[in-house]
C-alpha cells in the first residue's frame, strides 16, 4: 500500500488523538527515565486493557445516542459471581472454563436488562444504568458481606497474569477485541445501523432498521466486555473486592471513548480512538504515579485532560 | 436612485477548494424586494448564507448601511438587523410556538420569563399571517405548512432592516401565500429589504422588483421584473433552452398492484379505497393537510391503520412496521427531506444502501460493490458531489433529493410512493425526477404520486386521487382532470366529504 493511502485513511479526526498520544510519549520518555523501559510499557498496557475492553463495548452504546454508567458495578458483581462459581466448582481447569462461560453469561444477561428498559420501557439510557449501578453495587456488597469474593484456585491467576510471546494476556485480548470491534463498526450492517440511528433515529426507523433491537444490542455487547474485563481482573488478583473492585471503571471508559474522538451526542466514532484514548490516560497515570504526584491529585489531572481533548476537539471542527 | 442598504463586493466562496460562488457584485436597495434565482448548486443558498454570517467568504467585501462586515457570525448579522427565514426549519420540536418564536430573546420580568407577554406578542405575529395556531401549541403537533408560518414569525419577532426567505412558499398552499405577500408588500412600505428566493418564477415575478439569477457559482443577470418574464428566466438559469418539462405520459397495464379498501386511521383517515395498476404513476391531490402523507406512513407501516385491508398482487398483506414494507417490496420517498429521508452527517453510500444494506453484505460488508452502486446513481441520476466521500450536509437541495430518490429505489421496489418528490428543488433538477418516475413507471414499477403541484400531477398522471381531510373526495381520470376540477374536489365543493 502506497504511504499516501495509509495517510489519507487517517482522516483528520483519526489525527488528533493520535498526535496527542505522540507528544505524550515523548514527553513521558524525558520525564522518566524508567518509561521506556519495556516492562513499564507493558504494564500500563496491562493497566488500561481492562477499562479499554469495557470502552470498545462503551464506544458502540454512545455510538447509538446512549450511555453506560453501570459497568463499574457490574464488573465487580459478575467477577464476584465467577469466583463463586470457580470455587464450587473446585478451582480447575475446568472450572475456570465455567466461570468463564458463566461470567460471559451473566454480563449479557445483565446488559440485556439495561437495554430492555431502555429499549421496551423507553427510560433514559442515563437513569437506567444510573439505577443499575446503584443495584448491582449493592448485591455484590450484600453477596459477599461487604468482604471480598477470594478464589481458591492455583490455576486461575494464570490467565490474568501471564503472558503470551511475552505479552500479557490481558493485552492481547484488548487488542483482539480491539480488531473485532473495528471490524464490527466499519465492516458490518450492524455498525452502519448503530450510526445510523445516533445520527438521525427518525431516517433510521423510515429506513426500516430495526432500532429497539440494534440498541439492546449495544447494551448487550457491553455487558459481554464488563464480563472479560471482570474475568481478567479477579484471575490477576485471584479475588474480587466488593467494594473497591470496577470503581471509576464508568468513568474511565467514557473518558477514552471521549478522548478517542467519538461524539458524546452519538452517531460517529472511532475504536481505534477509543484504544488510544484508553492509552492516553494509562500513560497520564503511569506518570503522575512516576514524578510522585499525590495520587488524591490524579483525578483533577484525569479531569483535565477529558475536558482538554473535548476542548480541542471542538475547536478543530469549527 | 435609492441608497443601497446592502453591498456585495466581488463576494467567492471555495469549499475545500471547489468555487461555488464567484465574484457576486450587486447593491440591494433600501425597501426593495430582490429575487434570486438559479438551479440547485447554483450557489443561491451559499450566498445568503455569507449574508446572514453563517459562511465566512473566501474573497470579496461586504457593506450593509456602509459599514464594512467584518465579523462573520449569525449573532452580529441578527445585531445589525440581517434575519434569515431558512428552509429547512430550525425549530425545536418539544418546545411550544410561543418559545420558538421567542428562543433567545425572550421577555422578563426581573429574573422570570413574561410568559403573558410573549403569548401575546405571538399572537400578534400569528394573527398577521392569519392562520390557526395557537402560541402553546407544540411544534411537533403542526403540519409543515404551519411550522413554515412560525420559521417567517420568528424572523418578525426581531427588529429587521434585512430579511432572507429562503423558499418560503415551498410548503404553502394559493391562500396562505397570498398573506405572505400581502405581509411583504407591508414590510417592504415600512422600509424593510426582503431577499426572496424561489423556484416558482412566477412569483418572483409577482412580488420582486429586480431579480439576479445565478448560475454554477456565477452571476448571470440582474433585470427589473418587468422587462422578464418566466420564459427568459429559466432560459438564463439553465443556460439553454428548457427541452419539455414533462415526459410523455404511459398507459399503464390492467394489472392491479396494489388495492386498498376501507382503511381507515382514527382522526386522520376514514375509509380509503382505491386500487393502483402496474406501471401506473397515480396522482394524489389535495391540500396541506389533506392526509395524503399520512395514508403513505399508514402504507408503509409507521402508523398503525385501525381497520381496512390492503392487497398486494390480490393477496391480503400485513404491515406493520417498516420492515415488512420493504419484505413487499413497497418504497417510500419521505417529504420530509432531512427529518426522515436523509442522514446529513453521512456521505452518499452510507444513505443510498441505508435500506438495502442486507444486499450488500455476507458477514462483512462489499464496499466495492456499495460504491459501485453509489457511482451507478451518481451517473444515472447526475448527482453532483464534489467526492463520492462528501458528507451530505454539504449538497443542494436538489442533489440531497436525488441521493434520498437513489436510496428509496436501491431496494428494487415494487410500489413506489413518492411523497412532494420536487419540493423546494429547481426546474432542471424538477424535471429530471419526471424524467426517472417515467421511466420507473415504464418498467413495470406502480407509483403513487403525492403533490401539492397540479402542474405536474396533471403533467405525469393518467389519473388521480384527490384528497379532503382524511377522505377520498374523487378519483379522477385523465379526460376529467383539470386545474379546476381538481380544487373543486380538493375544497370540498365537490364529491362527498
Amino acid at each position: 500500500m502506497k504511504i499516501s493511502k495509509i495517510f489519507k485513511r487517517f482522516s483528520a479526526d483519526k489525527w488528533g488523538p493520535l498526535l496527542a498520544l505522540a507528544i505524550l510519549f515523548v514527553i513521558s520518555a524525558f520525564a522518566s527515565p524508567y518509561f521506556l523501559k519495556t516492562r513499564n510499557l507493558l504494564n500500563i498496557l496491562r493497566q488500561v486493557s481492562y477499562t479499554g475492553i469495557i470502552g470498545l463495548g462503551m464506544t458502540f452504546v454512545i455510538i447509538t445516542g446512549g450511555i453506560d454508567l453501570s459497568v463499574g458495578s457490574m464488573t465487580a458483581l459478575v467477577g464476584g459471581i465467577s469466583i463463586l462459581v470457580l470455587n464450587a466448582l473446585g478451582g480447575g481447569a475446568w472450572a475456570i472454563f465455567v466461570a468463564i462461560v458463566v461470567a460471559i453469561a451473566v454480563g449479557a444477561a445483565f446488559g440485556a436488562a439495561n437495554g430492555l428498559i431502555i429499549t421496551k420501557g423507553k427510560v433514559a439510557p442515563f437513569i437506567v444504568t444510573l439505577g443499575t449501578m446503584a443495584i448491582f453495587r449493592s448485591l455484590t456488597l450484600y453477596i459477599s458481606g461487604a468482604g471480598e469474593f477470594r478464589s481458591q484456585s492455583d490455576l486461575f491467576p494464570q490467565l490474568g497474569m501471564g503472558y503470551f510471546l511475552g505479552i500479557p494476556i490481558p493485552v492481547w485480548i484488548f487488542i483482539g477485541l480491539a480488531v473485532l470491534f473495528w471490524l464490527i463498526l466499519n465492516h458490518t450492517k450492524y455498525g452502519r445501523y448503530m450510526c445510523a440511528i445516533g445520527s438521525n433515529e427518525r431516517v433510521a426507523k423510515y429506513a426500516a432498521i430495526k432500532i429497539d433491537k440494534i440498541r439492546f444490542f449495544a447494551y448487550v455487547i457491553i455487558g459481554i466486555t464488563v464480563a472479560v474485563t471482570a474475568v481478567l481482573l479477579s484471575s490477576r488478583l485471584n479475588s474480587i473486592s466488593s467494594s473497591n473492585a470496577g470503581q471509576n471503571y464508568e468513568l474511565d471508559a467514557i473518558a477514552a471513548v471521549i478522548i478517542g474522538g467519538t461524539s458524546m451526542s452519538g452517531g460517529s466514532g472511532s475504536i481505534i480512538g477509543t484504544v488510544i484514548g484508553a492509552i492516553i490516560l494509562g500513560i497520564v497515570n503511569n506518570m503522575l504515579n512516576m514524578l510522585g504526584v499525590s495520587p488524591y491529585l490524579q483525578g483533577t489531572v484525569k479531569g483535565l485532560v477529558i475536558i482538554g481533548a473535548v476542548l480541542i476537539q471542538r475547536k478543530n471542527n469549527k | 436612485m435609492a441608497e443601497p442598504i446592502l453591498q456585495i463586493k466581488g463576494i467567492s466562496k471555495e469549499f475545500s477548494k471547489v468555487r461555488v460562488l464567484n465574484n457576486i457584485r450587486v447593491d440591494i436597495e433600501r425597501g426593495e424586494i430582490f429575487g434570486i434565482i438559479g438551479e440547485n448548486g447554483a450557489g443561491k443558498s451559499t450566498l445568503i448564507k455569507i449574508i446572514s454570517g453563517i459562511y465566512v467568504p473566501t474573497e470579496g467585501e461586504l457593506y450593509f448601511e456602509d459599514k464594512k462586515i467584518t465579523d462573520f457570525n449569525p449573532q452580529t448579522a441578527r445585531e445589525l438587523g440581517i434575519n434569515l427565514i431558512p428552509q429547512e426549519f430550525n425549530l425545536i420540536n418539544e418546545l411550544n410556538v410561543f418559545e420558538n418564536i421567542f428562543l433567545g430573546k425572550e421577555y422578563q420580568k426581573s429574573i422570570l420569563l413574561d410568559k403573558k407577554k410573549m403569548i401575546k406578542k405571538a399572537e400578534d405575529l400569528l394573527s398577521m399571517l392569519q392562520k390557526e395556531i395557537k402560541p402553546t401549541d407544540k411544534i411537533q403537533d403542526l403540519s409543515v405548512a404551519k411550522k413554515q408560518m412560525i420559521e417567517i414569525a420568528k424572523a418578525l419577532a426581531y427588529e429587521s432592516k434585512l430579511l432572507i426567505m429562503d423558499e418560503p412558499t415551498t410548503v404553502l398552499t394559493g391562500s396562505e401565500i397570498e398573506l405572505l405577500f400581502k405581509l411583504m408588500n407591508r414590510l417592504k412600505k415600512k422600509g424593510v429589504t426582503i431577499i426572496y428566493i424561489s423556484h416558482k418564477l412566477k412569483e418572483v415575478r409577482e412580488i420582486c422588483d429586480r431579480v439576479m439569477v445565478l448560475r454554477d457559482g456565477e452571476q448571470i443577470e440582474i433585470e427589473d421584473t418587468q422587462n422578464i418574464d418566466e420564459h427568459k428566466m429559466a432560459t438564463s438559469m439553465v443556460g439553454r433552452e428548457l427541452s419539455q418539462v414533462f415526459p410523455e405520459k404511459n398507459q399503464p397495464s390492467q394489472e392491479t398492484v396494489l388495492k386498498v379498501e376501507n382503511l381507515s386511521v382514527r382522526g386522520l383517515l376514514d375509509d380509503i379505497s382505491f386500487d393502483l395498476k402496474k406501471g401506473e404513476i397515480l396522482g394524489f391531490a389535495g391540500l396541506v393537510g389533506a392526509g395524503r402523507t399520512e395514508l403513505a406512513e399508514t402504507l408503509i407501516g409507521i402508523r398503525k391503520k385501525e381497520s381496512g385491508k390492503i392487497f398486494i398482487h390480490g393477496k391480503e398483506v400485513h404491515i406493520k412496521n417498516p420492515t415488512d414494507a420493504v419484505k413487499h417490496n413497497l418504497a417510500y420517498l419521505s417529504e420530509d427531506r432531512q427529518g426522515t429521508g436523509i442522514i446529513t452527517s453521512f456521505d452518499m453510500t452510507g444513505n443510498i444502501t441505508l435500506n438495502s444494506l442486507r444486499d450488500y453484505c455476507k458477514v462483512l460488508i462489499n464496499h466495492k460493490k456499495e460504491r459501485e452502486t453509489t457511482k451507478k446513481y451518481v451517473e444515472s441520476f447526475n448527482i453532483k458531489a464534489a467526492s463520492l466521500k462528501t458528507k451530505l450536509e454539504f449538497f443542494s437541495g436538489g442533489n440531497q433529493q436525488k441521493v434520498s430518490l437513489a436510496k428509496s429505489l436501491d431496494t428494487q421496489p415494487e410500489i413506489f410512493i413518492v411523497d412532494e418528490p420536487t419540493r423546494g428543488i429547481d426546474v432542471n433538477a424538477k424535471r429530471e425526477i419526471y424524467h426517472f418516475l417515467k421511466q420507473l413507471a415504464s418498467n413495470g414499477i406502480a407509483c403513487i404520486f403525492i403533490s401539492s403541484e397540479l402542474e405536474e400531477i396533471l403533467g405525469m398522471c393518467t389519473r388521480v386521487v384527490v384528497m379532503r381531510e382524511g377522505h377520498i373526495t374523487g378519483i379522477l381520470d385523465e379526460d376529467e382532470m383539470t386545474e379546476k376540477e381538481i380544487m373543486l374536489y380538493a375544497t370540498g365543493l365537490k364529491g362527498v366529504a
